[in-house]
């Protein structure tokens, strides 16, 4: 992008939640469900003497895309990491299992999932692990009638848990900015040493989990720019593409014997592992 | 963690419900809701212990005219300053007024 265009583009990065699903549905259609007036607080934050949000930083919208009946789950990554906790994680399994009644039904709604996630809340522990389960699993179930898009803009980019869950999508839009991987750079360094991975490199950290390498790496299909136009479309075109024949995660071999060819006795390289994953996924 | 409780005078019920800002570091989420005619009450859940007074204080100086609409607000706080506090209320009415809120 020059100047004038980053002037002129609409961020989808700067928006909150609220803001990204009502951008993704076509305008008027937006109707928000569980929304914060229901006041479905965490229980488990204000006991450990946390400030809760009252839609726990998840936004179910329901509405329709192109014409079709869509609901947008969005993660809200400002608020506590939007880790998922037993709340905000049953809101979106409880959406995505709606829709698949609704695809039984004769009535094919489909799902955007906007992942800004660290992945589980740890101060609800267990809780937000079964959630997460049951999100992979209404992923699995809903991705047999619709497609179901993922996106991560950034700048929390999509980890743990949640990235599995991101994993298990028909499709994964990302831009420059987000970043995706199952552990985060400073758990690696915690748990590996920073000879392993220093989580202070930015640049070390894009270069191998951001949006490019992982489009590159096919990991994600689309790697656009942070524009509310660009996404949009972007998921548009990922749902006029339909169902896929093969999943990425029923590729899981395929990743899994590239995944076995990487050298371990030196630091890979972004171009090292672009060249592996080429190769093995093409 | 504190909560706390204030009461104002008010003029006629706000026209609709709204949502602004989110609860991440330093910024709030202010919930906003038509109450009866003439009192607004707002319930603030604060991140920060001990600052009683300067809510009371800033809190007064937004809606001590009592001309603003009638509303049941709900403040969850995660150590905003005043300054983006006002604003974030000043965000939720302007919200109500343009749209009549549509959260």
């Amino acid at each position: 992008m020059n100047i004038d265009e980053l002037l002129q583009r609409d961020s989808f990065i700067e928006r909150g939640a609220r803001a990204r699903a009502q951008a993704l549905l076509d305008p008027g259609t937006c109707r928000e469900l569980a929304g914060p007036f229901e006041r479905l607080h965490s229980p488990w934050l204000a006991m450990q003497q946390l400030v809760t949000q009252a839609d726990d930083g998840v936004v179910v919208a329901k509405g329709l895309l192109g014409g079709r009946p869509t609901v947008v789950l969005a993660i809200e990554g400002a608020f506590q990491g939007g880790s998922m906790g037993e709340i905000g994680g049953a809101k979106i399994a409880g959406a995505l299992e709606l829709a698949v009644r609704d695809n039984e039904r004769g009535v094919p709604t489909q799902a955007v999932i906007v992942f800004e996630t660290g992945g589980v809340r740890l101060q609800e522990a267990n809780l937000g692990l079964a959630a997460i389960a049951d999100i992979q699993s209404g992923i699995v179930a809903l991705r047999r009638y619709r497609p179901v898009v993922g996106v991560s803009a950034g700048t929390v980019g999509c980890y743990g848990g949640m990235s599995i869950a991101a994993g298990l999508c028909s499709y994964f839009i990302m831009t420059r900015e987000a970043r995706l991987g199952l552990n985060g750079p400073q758990v690696i360094e915690q748990e590996a040493g920073v000879a392993e991975f220093d989580a202070r490199q930015r640049g070390l950290i894009w270069s191998l989990t951001g949006g490019e390498q992982r489009v590159a790496t096919h990991l994600a299909d689309a790697c656009v720019d942070d524009d509310t136009a660009a996404v949009r479309a972007a998921v548009a075109d990922c749902f006029a593409r339909g169902v896929p024949p093969v999943h990425r995660s029923d590729r899981a071999a395929d990743f899994l014997a590239c995944l076995a060819q990487v050298d371990t006795t030196q630091q890979a390289t972004p171009d090292d592992v672009r060249r592996l994953y080429g190769k093995g996924l093409a | 963690m504190e909560r706390l409780e204030y009461e104002f005078a008010a003029g006629q019920p706000a026209r609709g419900r709204t949502v602004s800002g989110v609860v991440s570091s330093g910024d709030l989420e202010v919930l906003l809701e038509p109450a009866g005619a003439g009192r607004t009450t707002i319930a603030v859940q604060t991140s920060v212990d001990g600052y009683g007074a300067t809510w009371q204080a800033l809190l007064a100086r937004v809606f001590g005219a009592g001309d603003l609409p009638a509303a049941r607000i709900e403040i969850n706080d995660n150590g905003a300053t005043p300054g983006v506090v006002r604003m974030r209320i000043e965000q939720a009415y302007e919200q109500v007024n343009e749209t009549g809120g549509g959260a």
